[in-house]
């Protein structure tokens, strides 16, 4: 899958007016021959996005390839037929658990350092004074993301040594574009009319921000935010490769060891994982999408 | 500089950086107090520049700016604006918030307190023709454009200011609601009484919504400025001549009324039963071919041609053509002309309010009309001339 694509999808989805809400009642109108709003014929697709039927089946997804883990999980045997190989690398306790809580912990802080910077750093290039170093900034979080994963987490062992925090770093680089070019796409997208009218009226460029572009921008960052996040919440398997942790341990002794089973455990539990948060990726997304828009 | 000047700006300058001529040049400009200015000019010409310079959207390069005397030029441009409506063609509505919160933008940063801002939204939405109870919880993507701009209006008379700047407010609307929108619009300033500058580029509408034109060139050179019959009347040079184009005189019409300057001719009438023989000597006398039948409340109801009365035949109340075109005193030559076009005698019979037959219009009326609105405006531009 192409991410640039990807992106450029959401970008532009969060811009655009779905989920119309009725049209208003015609007889009360006064300007009766001016068109109102009019509602399109919507395919099938467009109807099945309307009554949200993705963001509704998908929790019942996730619970059945949960469900299907445990079935999975508890039929191993561990403890009395399964290899004591098998047993010792998912041992819920000592292993599974606390390798998901740190891989949690690795997708939540980069994602949240990403949020931190990639806001206010796209707010920033969409001011005046320093619009004109936008491109430049986009370009080099393009590289950023071109490089890949494994190389940025390398490059950052070199500089940072092992451990937790280095890996949360290097995430957080690899997944600033989304999140920063979607902050500027989105600010750049709200109508300049409603700017001008904004400005018009007295209001200060900060009223206009905190008041207009933001709220207006929130669905496209959200979806950038969705995607830095899923993109943590992936990456994350490699952190072990320096030390860091998280579900990749598992991944990677069902490897080493040819336990398939082991092996099967690890990936499903990742994939439940960033299935999970995108649906509440998903969720926030409607629900925090301004009112009227 | 005269009394009343609401707005006044003094040789005011705009370049933009980095070129070398300057979007507007020493531009002197008064706007009176409770009237539509209209700025008016081909594209490009500065118009719109000259109206943000205004409330400082642009800031100048060069001059002073006065509200009230006041000058405005250095002062903070954000609550400058607060005192300002500004209507633009976009609109501007803020998606996100509803109809309600969109007008109260200007009172809540004038922290006005809410049972005012209620109360002002309610009788907003009224002045622009919108049901409250209706409207005040939509949001904007669920009105039509007409209904959008009207939200625009509101808005911008949200804090109720002295003074409103709009820029091609109807331009994006269909022709049959600009219409309707720009009679509305003159109606609620017939109340309201604001100080307008309004910028357009259709003369026609300039010359319908301004109590004054200004006819801009270019870099915002003021080519003309004077009330629309005048400048119709007697447009100064070639290039406001050709921008107010063909059908200059014609336009003028709609500022002569029927009932001003036009001494109405009286007409030769009858009544049912009346002897036909004298009707007919009237009409000789008049040198028209037309008897104009009068009804027994004295209301025009049928042409009736003169050869139809020969021989000594009775009128009864189904002879000649039925009235289908007539006027009321006080309505414009212009509606005059358009009667008399379809008016079976080619004269246009102007009723009182009651209905009843009061005098004809001819077409030598708006010749006159015509003709002494022009003298009169040739003259008071010599005058002007003289003075200077």
């Amino acid at each position: 899958m192409s991410m640039t694509g990807a992106q450029g999808r959401i970008g532009y989805e969060g811009q655009e007016k779905d989920n119309p809400e009725p049209p208003p009642d015609p007889n009360t109108g006064s300007d009766a021959t001016d068109a109102a709003p009019t509602e399109q014929p919507a395919s099938w697709f467009l109807r099945a996005r309307e009554m949200n039927l993705g963001l509704k089946l998908a929790p019942v997804a996730i619970a059945l390839l949960g469900l299907g883990l445990f079935l999975y999980y508890r039929s191993l045997g561990l403890g009395t037929t399964a290899p004591s190989s098998q047993t010792s690398a998912l041992e819920w306790s000592t292993k599974l658990w606390p390798q998901l809580t740190q891989h949690l912990t690795i997708a939540f802080w980069s994602t949240i350092i990403v949020v931190v910077i990639a806001i206010p750093l796209g707010i920033a290039l969409t001011r005046e004074p320093l619009r004109r170093y936008g491109p430049a900034f986009v370009s080099t979080a393009n590289a950023g993301q071109a490089l890949p994963a494994y190389g940025l987490l390398i490059i950052f062992l070199t500089l940072m040594g092992q451990g937790l925090t280095t890996v949360v770093v290097a995430l957080a680089v690899y997944a600033l574009l989304p999140v920063l070019r979607n902050t500027m796409v989105g600010l750049d997208g709200v109508d300049r009319g409603i700017i001008e009218a904004g400005r018009g009226m007295g209001m200060t460029r900060g009223q206009v921000l905190t008041r207009i572009e933001l709220p207006l921008a929130v669905p496209v960052i959200l979806a950038g935010i969705r995607v830095a996040m899923i993109l943590n919440i992936g990456m994350a398997t490699l952190a072990f490769l320096i030390g860091g942790g998280g579900l990749g341990v598992t991944i990677s002794v069902g490897l080493k060891l040819q336990q398939n089973e082991v092996l099967l455990v690890g990936s499903t539990l990742v994939a439940i994982v960033a299935l999970s948060f995108d649906w509440v990726g998903a969720v926030a997304e409607k629900y925090l999408r301004p009112r009227g828009v | 500089m005269s009394p009343d000047a609401k707005i006044r700006l003094d040789h005011v300058e705009k370049t933009y950086p980095g070129t070398k001529v300057p979007a507007v040049e020493s531009l002197s400009l008064e706007v009176y107090e409770g009237e539509i200015l209209v700025l008016v000019g081909p594209s490009g010409c500065g118009k719109s520049t000259t109206l943000r310079l205004i409330n400082r959207m642009i800031e100048p390069t060069g001059g002073r700016i006065y509200l009230d005397d006041e000058d405005v030029t250095k002062v903070n441009a954000d609550k400058l604006r607060r005192r300002i409506g500004y209507v633009i063609q976009q609109i501007g509505l803020f998606p996100h918030q509803t109809i309600a919160q969109n007008i109260a933008t200007v009172p809540k940063m004038l922290g006005w307190d809410k049972a005012k801002v209620a109360e002002r939204i309610d009788r907003l939405l009224t002045v622009v023709g919108l049901d409250p109870d209706t409207y005040r919880d939509r949001y904007p993507k669920e009105l039509s454009g007409g209904q959008a701009q009207r939200v625009g209006v509101a808005r911008a008379l949200g804090a109720d200011p002295e003074i409103m700047l709009m820029d091609e407010p109807f331009g994006a609307i269909d022709p049959i609601t600009r219409d309707r929108l720009q009679n509305e619009f003159l109606s609620v300033q017939e109340d309201l009484r604001k100080t307008i500058v309004f910028v357009t580029h259709d003369i026609d509408e300039a010359i319908k919504m301004g109590d004054r034109i200004a006819i801009l060139g270019d870099r915002s050179h003021i080519r003309q400025i004077d009330t629309p019959e005048r400048i119709l009347a007697f447009p100064v040079d070639d290039f406001v001549r050709d921008f107010i184009g063909e059908g200059s005189t014609l336009k003028g019409l709609h500022f002569e009324t029927v009932d001003e300057h036009v001494t109405l001719e009286p007409y030769p009438t009858m009544h049912v039963g009346e002897d036909p023989t004298a009707a007919v000597a009237r009409a000789r006398e008049a040198g028209t071919d037309w008897v104009l039948l009068l009804d027994d409340q004295e209301h025009p109801t049928r042409w009736v041609p003169v050869s139809d009365l020969g021989g000594g035949s009775t009128v009864s109340s189904d002879s000649g053509s039925e009235v289908v075109a007539k006027v009321s005193l006080g309505a414009t030559l212009f509606e005059a002309l358009e009667q008399m076009l379809i008016s079976e005698a080619a004269v246009s019979p102007v009723v009182r309010e009651d209905g009843s037959f009061y005098g004809v219009v001819r077409l030598t009326h708006l010749n006159k009309a015509i003709r002494r609105a022009r003298l009169e405006a040739r003259e008071h531009y010599a005058q002007l001339e003289a003075t200077s």
